[in-house]
């Protein structure tokens, strides 16, 4: 393999590309990425950078930026693949192809009607916090939130730290798909203690306003006026390019157990979509911890030779995310999916620091900790085994 | 090979106590604990997989 494009310059591709010069790849390396600048830290951007704390430089990756020895296409769009010939669009019509790809192309925020309107925001890139921190200097008047996921809570943190009086809207409790309905509810206490307006169960009909939003109405007639509006409401997959590639695409690049997604061609990061062996379903994953792991081990596999154990090692991590809020860290490990039984077994919701367990059958799938990184990083451990509740709850409560 | 410890950006998430108990803990305040900070062979994998999955960008491996 002498010659590897990676399409999507942010954690993933560039996990991916130190990872190939780890593996001792020495062939020619591109990097294409359509933003223009070199891979940043998304995490700072609802929070140090919104608030203003801290200088757009210091989320900037760091790395050996001359050992790396890419040939980097920033500001360069892919627009299409051919999988077959492992050749690619670049913006201007220009192809190029290539022995091996990665594919992180990420995810892009999910928009509602109205977005058009000025004061309407969502939070992913730079350019966009840069655009709604200067919206949130000039107004410092009411902002709605729409969508309570993590980052619609961490974006209404940032907001009350600011002092900006902050509406959270949410069509059924915080990140509940996530961490489950017990949770979602505590974590909407977490923010009304905090003077956050959370409403919760609210559809939003329509944002209103003329040049400039006005107000947000909701699904039961109730307007709520706001200055500044934030849509944070999911992502969906950056594979708009990938039409006609030959590629599997159904929510995601579809990839096998170990990241391939066809000969020569693998996927990481959010908009990769493959069979986590741990849980036998088919998913993407939007996490942090994630783009870092399955960046690795996708570029292990695109450089395994027939034979190899990387060409049959399957991708199988234990799920983690977090989140700060309020100096308080959520931490999420395993998962809250489909759970029989959801029970706090160090700690309390009032002290804001506890562990909450999820029971599935008679495993333990997942854990959540408030200000308890120690013990879910001991959870994290055990969940990378075999997890028996009877095992866990009855020693660790 | 060494491990260095950035203690302005840790914060404590454990990710580290998790990929290499033998050198990370953390107390009952979620402080982070060096546990060693000279890495031999046998743990340099774990180390190195601390220090890259990190969220803070906390750790350093030094020579």
């Amino acid at each position: 393999m002498d010659r590897v494009g990676i399409v999507g310059a942010s954690l993933a591709g560039l996990n991916a590309a130190l990872e190939l010069r780890r593996q001792g790849f020495a062939g020619h390396l591109t990097i294409i990425g359509d933003e223009p600048r070199l891979p940043y830290d998304r995490p700072p951007i609802s929070k140090e950078l919104l608030r203003g704390e801290w200088p757009v430089e210091q989320a900037d990756l760091a790395f050996d930026k001359a050992a790396l020895d890419a040939d980097w296409r920033l500001g360069v769009r892919a627009e299409g693949l051919d999988a077959a010939e492992r050749r690619l669009t670049l913006s201007h019509g220009v192809r190029e192809q290539f022995d091996g790809l990665v594919i992180a192309t990420g995810a892009a925020p999910r928009r509602l009607p109205g977005s058009a309107l000025r004061g309407v925001h969502v939070l992913r890139t730079l350019d966009d916090m840069l655009s709604l921190r200067a919206d949130l200097r000039e107004t410092r008047e009411r902002v709605a939130i729409i969508g309570g996921g993590f980052i619609g809570q961490e974006i209404a943190a940032s907001c009350v730290k600011l002092g900006i009086e902050t509406v959270l809207i949410e069509a059924v409790a915080p990140s509940q798909h996530v961490v489950g309905s017990r949770i979602a509810h505590v974590l909407a206490r977490m923010h009304e203690k905090r003077g956050v307006r959370v409403r919760l169960g609210c559809a939003v009909a329509a944002l209103e306003g003329g040049d400039r939003v006005s107000s947000v109405r909701l699904g039961d007639g109730a307007e709520i006026a706001a200055s500044v509006v934030v849509v944070g409401v999911g992502v969906t997959p950056n594979v708009g390019w990938l039409e006609n590639s030959g590629l599997t695409i159904d929510n995601g690049v579809v990839c096998d157990e170990t990241c391939l997604a066809a000969p020569g061609i693998v996927a990481a990061g959010d908009v990769a979509r493959w069979p986590n062996p741990r849980y036998g379903v088919s998913r993407r994953v939007e996490h942090w911890d994630n783009a870092v792991r399955q960046g690795i081990h996708a570029a292990r596999r695109l450089l395994a030779r027939p034979g190899d154990e990387a060409e049959r090692t399957p991708y199988r991590p234990t799920p983690w995310f977090w989140s700060d809020q309020y100096g308080l860290k959520l931490q999420l490990v395993g998962t809250a999916h489909n759970a029989d039984e959801v029970r706090i077994v160090s700690g309390s919701e009032e002290e804001e620091r506890f562990v909450a367990l999820y029971r599935r059958g008679d495993r333990l799938i997942g854990a959540f900790g408030l200000s308890s990184a120690g013990k879910i990083a001991r959870y994290r451990r055990i969940l990378e085994g075999e997890a028996f509740w009877d095992d866990v709850v009855s020693p660790m409560a | 090979m060494k491990i260095n410890v950035n203690w302005s950006l840790c914060d404590g998430n454990g990710v580290c106590a998790a990929e290499a108990p033998k050198i990370f803990d953390l107390d009952d305040d979620d402080n982070l604990i060096l546990l060693q900070e000279l890495i031999g062979p046998d743990l340099l994998d774990q180390a190195e997989r601390a220090v890259r999955v990190c969220p803070k960008r906390a750790l350093r491996l030094d020579p």
